[in-house]
């Protein structure tokens, strides 16, 4: 009989972190079919790539720090990592814009940080921001959704995906597929009101439809994992009220210059990020307080530079920026410990 | 020539007033800290050893603040070592192996009847922790003792042993869990073993 | 007041509750052998009042508690104490500490007891005595001694009584089957407690997957005059806490490092009300509690009325254990339990629950992933704090940071760990971190300690170095004036000192030499002023103060040649001589000192210095001859009381001295032998070394077996004569002592009449010194 010696508890809950990772892979299955539905094979050619790059930086990685390959790539977040790039860059963008942006998510993001849990910022978002600064032509060009494409499913077939990703293509094929988004039409206006783009562009009059439909795809999956218990509610909640209620005071002041607070919360990345990109654990806020400012910060951020920033879409950008924050927050909306009046406010005799 | 002139005294003035703002700021919100000595006196063990070369933690202490080394503390050991080097913001050194080496903690304890009652050790000892008189035996109040193996040298008829202090149920320490593997690049070596064990 | 809150996060891990409550409770077999800890219970390990041989009786006060909170330990049974000595105990360092082992004999005889009766009647002082007398801890797992929680001062006001029911660890029925079967006596002890705390309320919190307890409790309310709430509270992990259960109950929060009593709440555990329940009402001690044996190991899990200090291997076997099955034993529950490496550690006040179980139900934890800060930990938390901070914090050794994140309001109940999806050991690290921190303020708290005593001493001596030197002035003044009538005495003629035979009243004697002086430091007083103010009649005054002088000389000497007259004899004479031997004695030694020195120098007048010190001698031996002589005729039983050295004596003493040094040298050689072995590093030099450090060690052996031999034989000896030699040797050693003393302070000796001072303590202190070696020596 050998007996040991261990800490309590000498039970535990049936769950891993695979297991948490396998549920968000599970819950962008809506967001990836509606997204294929609407824009092609693209997206899938781009998910397998991207998880096939993932797996083998992360096993190069671990194999120079030295780390067991099994261990760490059973954890699933590479494969999370990958296919939440995947569905944010455009579907037909050159394979080696995703290679650049998956190397750059788990090698330099993620692993040169030390790993899971130790990345300070979300590694889709820095490899997307970093695409988006250095290849802002391939990263606007998306994929038209059919909707858009007149009479029947005129989406480009897998073996014509294939060649575009590619690179076998001429560019003034693939340029039938491609448009301008939603966000984009609205953004490059040339003076015109709010009403007079709806009334002319074809982007929008037929295509908003099909980014409405892939965002309440998100939306789903989001309230499978919250129903889950995989996040709380605080901070995807907090960030659409934020953008929606940032969107109706300016839409409500001027509705000729700004757009109304539904295609905010419909249209981009929105959904995408309020319950993918926002509830990543590992880079955001702790606290139930925390994560209610680290919402709402996004949320307000999300709207400043899509009103008046450079850029169209913005989740990258504000989530990055409160990755920041993060920490900082923390020390601040530590929750009220029982037994104690008040919560604790950062560290107490350091000056 | 006199945009330059202008760019030269516009940043004239701005630095006038930073400089002075700046002044104003550090003596209006000046922090009163405790002197370094007493804050480097309150890392030292005082043990009261001598064994840094100085007659007392103390001293060793103003020695610290004029510019000592950190490492001559062998009953810190590299603890206190590293509590130093934090206060002081210098970086931390191996303990200095010629003032002697960082042992278990240990008291003092005096074989009573081999004792001869010559007081010596009474002197000696810096924290008053042994008691007894001239011709009565003597014993060590083992709570006070620093164990700082001052009153072993004096003792003519080498009664004195230091005793390792034994970890009792009240002062055992939970260990520190097994490192999981993720750390960066410090930890080469243990990789493979984790490997093994994984696998 | 049957509402029930709710406290934040918790868990709901499966139960496994049904195994050991199916049958009823049984009796513990009994052991070969009691093993009974002095520390069952949190406070100061009881004091043993029993030997190893004695025969105890059953219930019989064997150790009794030392401090406030402590608790006393009873016999469970009737046997003889085999053993006193250090044992496993429970505890999760696996460490030992002191026991008590009883051998049962199988009678179970009880010592005298009966109950209290109406105990109402007592006054509440006595009440808690008799429970305090009976060893009652608590008995839900942390043992605090039951009387203190129930001795509060009179204005402390309880509103609350609560009787923690909850039994929430999963597995643990012993609490469940008590109150199925004995709802009588907790009621009892409740009533007690009451009558002791009169609280305003009384609150029964258990969780609601007890329905036959509840029902059980309820009834036995019946014939209860109290007002008692029986309050079911959802099942949930960690409602048993107390703190958590008290916010269940009351939505009162305990106030961070206070106790319950500080709010007038007072928690008992259920086990504890039917402890004293027997105490009082039937006068039995705590000497038996219920146990839950289950685990998927065991074939017959159950709960077992089981005495203290029975090792676990007896309820084991009790219950059919499948030993190849087994793969870890837990003591308590399985989310705060400790698991033990040891069968033979005994059952103690607050071991409610023992889990033997299968590798498949209590699996090793995988190696723990990377925290992924997924906040499930956080959402766990029953004490709202942040864990997964926490544990990066302990993790990086920030213990501030950790203690500024109430790392200490962590109750270690393990939901954390629990839920953690990447099977972090949390709980682990907190503890890990608790005791670093602990350590650290203990230590901190000791260097403090430290240093007040070492300045305490620090300023000790310096006020004695001070007063020394305040008392070193003070005798230098006087042997000044001392010095000064010896002056005085000598210029005198002998012949001038009519007072010895005339026999003059030395009273009036005194007085005049008193007056005298007055006079004359009255005139040096002011000759002095007028020497500093040169005033012109300066010669005057002079001449004024020669004569004061001379006049007080005069007083004086006619003193002191009055004053030894009537005592007169020989004894006085005696003194002289002794004197002046040691003067001379003193004057030989100063002139070979300076004959040496001047012969190390290679001076000139050594001759003449030789010749000197050969004169002394001469003088220095007819001095003591003298002296000799004269102690010979004036004390002849004082020289024929010393005793006489034994005719064989001397030899072995030149014997014993020789080998004690032969000894100490060998010592010296074996050391430095060994050092240089330890630091030699050539293969070569080293077999030699050892060789040598052999060869030494041998003849020290030897040296120290030939010493021994000599010293036993020494003191053999010396007991013949009745002479402690012990206490011979450490006179000698004392006197030596005070010779070295008094040479060194000669040394340093700046004025002569200090030196003459000091020259005459050193001489006694020779004297003394001498006179002891010399019967030492006798035996030596």
């Amino acid at each position: 009989m050998a007996l040991i010696h261990l800490s309590s508890p000498h039970v535990s809950k049936a769950n891993s972190t695979a297991d948490v990772m396998r549920l968000v892979l599970i819950a962008t299955l809506p967001g990836i079919l509606a997204m294929t539905v609407f824009f092609g094979w693209g997206t899938l050619v781009q998910i397998a790539l991207a998880s096939v790059l993932a797996l083998g930086f992360e096993a190069a990685i671990l194999k120079l720090r030295k780390r067991p390959l099994g261990f760490f790539l059973k954890d699933g977040s590479a494969l999370v990592t990958a296919v939440l790039l995947a569905v944010a860059i455009p579907p037909f963008s050159s394979w080696w814009v995703t290679a650049t942006g998956i190397f750059f998510a788990i090698v330099i993001a993620k692993q040169l940080y030390g790993g899971l849990g130790n990345n300070p910022f979300n590694p889709a978002m820095v490899a997307y921001a970093l695409l988006l600064v250095s290849f802002p032509v391939e990263m606007t060009r998306w994929t038209s959704p059919i909707t858009q494409n007149g009479e029947g499913w005129q989406v480009a077939g897998l073996l014509e995906t294939l060649q575009v990703i590619f690179g076998s293509v001429e560019a003034t094929w693939y340029d039938s597929f491609t448009g301008a988004t939603p966000l984009d039409v609205l953004k490059h206006r040339a003076g015109q009101t709010t009403e007079e783009i709806w009334r002319q562009s074809d982007v929008l009059i037929n295509g908003v439809a099909a980014w409405y439909a892939v965002s309440a795809a998100w939306f789903m999956g989001g309230i499978f994992l919250l129903s889950r218990k995989i996040f709380t509610w605080h901070a995807p909640l907090s960030m659409l009220i934020a953008l929606f209620l940032m969107a109706s005071m300016f839409y409500g002041f001027d509705p000729d210059n700004y757009v109304s607070p539904v295609v905010h919360l419909g249209v981009g990345a929105t959904m995408l990020g309020a319950f993918f990109i926002v509830t990543d654990p590992v880079s955001s806020a702790t606290s139930n307080r925390g994560k209610v400012i680290y919402g709402a910060a996004i949320g307000v951020l999300i709207y400043i530079i899509r009103t008046w920033g450079n850029y169209p879409d913005a989740v990258a950008f504000s989530v990055l920026l409160l990755n920041l924050c993060a920490p900082f927050i923390d020390q601040y909306t530590q929750p009220r410990t029982y037994g104690h009046k008040r919560a604790n406010r950062g560290m107490k005799g350091k000056s | 020539m006199s945009t330059i002139l202008t760019a030269i005294i516009v940043l004239f003035v701005l630095a006038v007033l930073f400089g002075a703002l700046l002044g104003f700021a550090s003596v209006r919100f000046r922090v009163e800290g405790n002197p370094i000595v007493d804050q480097i006196d309150a890392i030292l063990p005082q043990t009261q050893c001598g064994q840094c070369g100085y007659p007392g933690c103390r001293p060793y202490a103003e020695a610290i603040a004029n510019g000592d080394a950190i490492n001559k503390c062998p009953p810190g050991g590299q603890s206190t070592i590293e509590a130093l080097a934090d206060l002081l913001d210098v970086e931390a050194v191996p303990l200095d192996a010629e003032h002697g080496e960082e042992k278990p903690k240990s008291v003092a304890f005096i074989r009573e009847d081999e004792c001869i009652g010559c007081t010596k050790c009474i002197q000696a000892c810096p924290v008053d922790a042994i008691l007894g008189a001239a011709k009565q035996m003597h014993t060590v109040i083992a709570s006070e003792c620093t164990g700082c193996d001052l009153c072993v040298e004096p003792c003519p008829v080498d009664c004195i042993d230091m005793i390792p202090i034994e970890t009792t149920p009240n002062t055992w320490k939970w260990p520190e869990p097994p490192s999981p593997m993720q750390l960066i690049a410090t930890d080469r070596g243990r990789g493979v073993a984790a490997s093994e064990s994984v696998s | 007041m049957s509402k029930v809150f709710a406290f934040h996060g918790g868990v709901h891990p499966p139960e496994n509750k049904k195994q050991s409550s199916r049958a009823p409770i049984g009796k513990a077999p009994l052991p070969a052998r009691l093993v009974l800890p002095m520390q069952q219970h949190i406070g100061g390990p009881a004091d043993p009042l029993v030997k190893v041989g004695d025969r105890v009786l059953k219930g019989q006060l064997i150790a009794e508690p030392i401090g406030r909170i402590s608790a006393s330990i009873h016999a469970p049974t009737s046997g003889i104490v085999v053993d006193i000595a250090a044992y496993p105990i429970p505890h999760a360092s696996g460490l030992s500490a002191e026991c008590i082992v009883i051998e049962p004999d199988g009678e179970e005889q009880w010592v005298e007891h009966q109950g209290l009766g109406d105990y109402k009647a007592l006054n509440r002082q006595e009440l808690i005595e008799h429970i305090r007398r009976s060893g009652i801890a608590g008995m839900g797992g942390a043992g605090f001694p039951t009387d203190v929680k129930l001795h509060l001062s009179e204005d402390h006001i309880v509103n609350t009584l609560i009787i923690n029911a909850a039994e929430c660890e999963p597995y643990i029925t012993a609490d469940d089957m008590l109150m199925r079967e004995r709802a009588h006596e907790v009621i009892g002890g409740i009533e007690v407690i009451a009558h002791l705390l009169r609280p305003s309320h009384i609150l029964i919190g258990i969780e609601d997957n007890k329905p036959n307890a509840i029902h059980a409790l309820q009834s036995a309310l019946k014939h209860c005059d109290l007002n008692i709430d029986v309050i079911v509270v959802p099942t949930k992990y960690p409602s048993g806490g107390e703190r958590q259960l008290i916010k269940l109950l009351t939505d009162i929060e305990v106030p961070s490092g206070r106790i319950p009593a500080d709010i007038g709440i007072v928690c008992q555990n259920v086990g504890t009300t039917s402890a004293v329940y027997r105490a009082v009402h039937r006068g039995e001690p705590l000497i038996s509690r219920i146990v839950t044996v289950t685990g998927d190991a065991v074939r017959h899990p159950q709960n077992l009325e089981t005495l203290l200090g029975t090792p676990f291997s007896t309820l084991l076997e009790a219950c059919d254990l499948r030993p190849e099955a087994l793969a870890r034993l837990v003591l308590g529950g399985p989310m705060m339990g400790v698991t033990v490496d040891n069968d033979r550690i005994p059952v103690i006040k607050t071991t409610n629950c023992l889990i033997a179980a299968t590798e498949q139900e209590m699996p090793p934890a995988p190696p723990a992933q990377a925290c992924i800060r997924c906040g499930m930990c956080e959402q766990a938390c029953p004490a709202d704090l942040l864990p997964q901070q926490l544990y990066w914090f302990s993790k990086g050794r920030e213990f501030d940071k950790a203690k500024n994140h109430n790392l200490f309001d962590c109750i270690e109940c393990g939901a954390c760990a629990y839920v953690c999806p990447s099977n972090i050991p949390l709980v682990q690290y907190y503890r890990f971190a608790k005791s670093e921190i602990r350590t650290e303020e203990r230590e901190q708290q000791k260097a403090d300690h430290a240093r007040e005593r070492f300045e305490a001493r620090q300023a000790r001596l310096e006020r004695e170095a001070a007063e020394k030197e305040a008392k070193r002035k003070a005798r230098a003044a006087e042997a000044a004036k001392a010095q000064e009538q010896r002056k005085a005495q000598a210029e005198q003629p002998a012949s001038e000192a009519p007072a010895a035979s005339a026999s003059p009243d030395i009273k009036q004697l005194k007085t005049a030499a008193a007056v005298a002086r007055t006079k004359l430091k009255k005139a040096q007083k002011a000759y002095d002023e007028g020497a500093a103010a040169s005033v012109d009649n300066l010669a005057e005054l002079e001449a004024a103060l020669n004569d004061a002088r001379q006049k007080a000389e005069a007083a004086e000497q006619a003193l002191s040649a009055g004053s030894p007259a009537p005592s007169g004899g020989g004894d006085d004479q005696l003194k002289q001589l002794k004197v002046a031997a040691a003067v001379a004695r003193t004057k030989l030694k100063k002139a070979q000192d300076a004959l040496k020195s001047a012969e190390d120098k290679g001076l000139d007048g050594i001759d003449k210095l030789r010749a000197t010190v050969e004169t002394l001698e001469q003088k220095a031996s007819e001095a003591q001859q003298a002296f000799d002589a004269a102690q010979k005729t004036s004390a002849p039983a004082a020289v024929e009381n010393a005793p006489q050295p034994e005719p064989n004596s001397p030899e072995s003493g030149i014997d014993a001295k020789a080998l004690k040094q032969q000894v100490s040298i060998m010592r010296t050689k074996l050391k430095k032998s060994q050092t240089a072995l330890d630091s030699c590093e050539d293969a070569e030099e080293k077999a030699r070394l050892e060789q040598e450090v052999a060869d030494l060690k041998q003849r020290f052996d030897q040296a120290t077996a030939a010493f021994e031999k000599a010293e036993q034989a020494q003191i053999e000896a010396a007991a013949k004569d009745g002479v402690d030699l012990k206490q011979l040797r450490i006179d000698a050693a004392m006197a030596r002592a005070a010779v070295t003393k008094s040479e060194r302070a000669l040394s340093k000796a700046e004025s002569d009449d200090e030196r003459s001072t000091i020259e005459q303590d050193l001489v006694a202190a020779r004297e003394k010194a001498e006179t002891l070696n010399q019967t030492l020596s006798q035996y030596e």
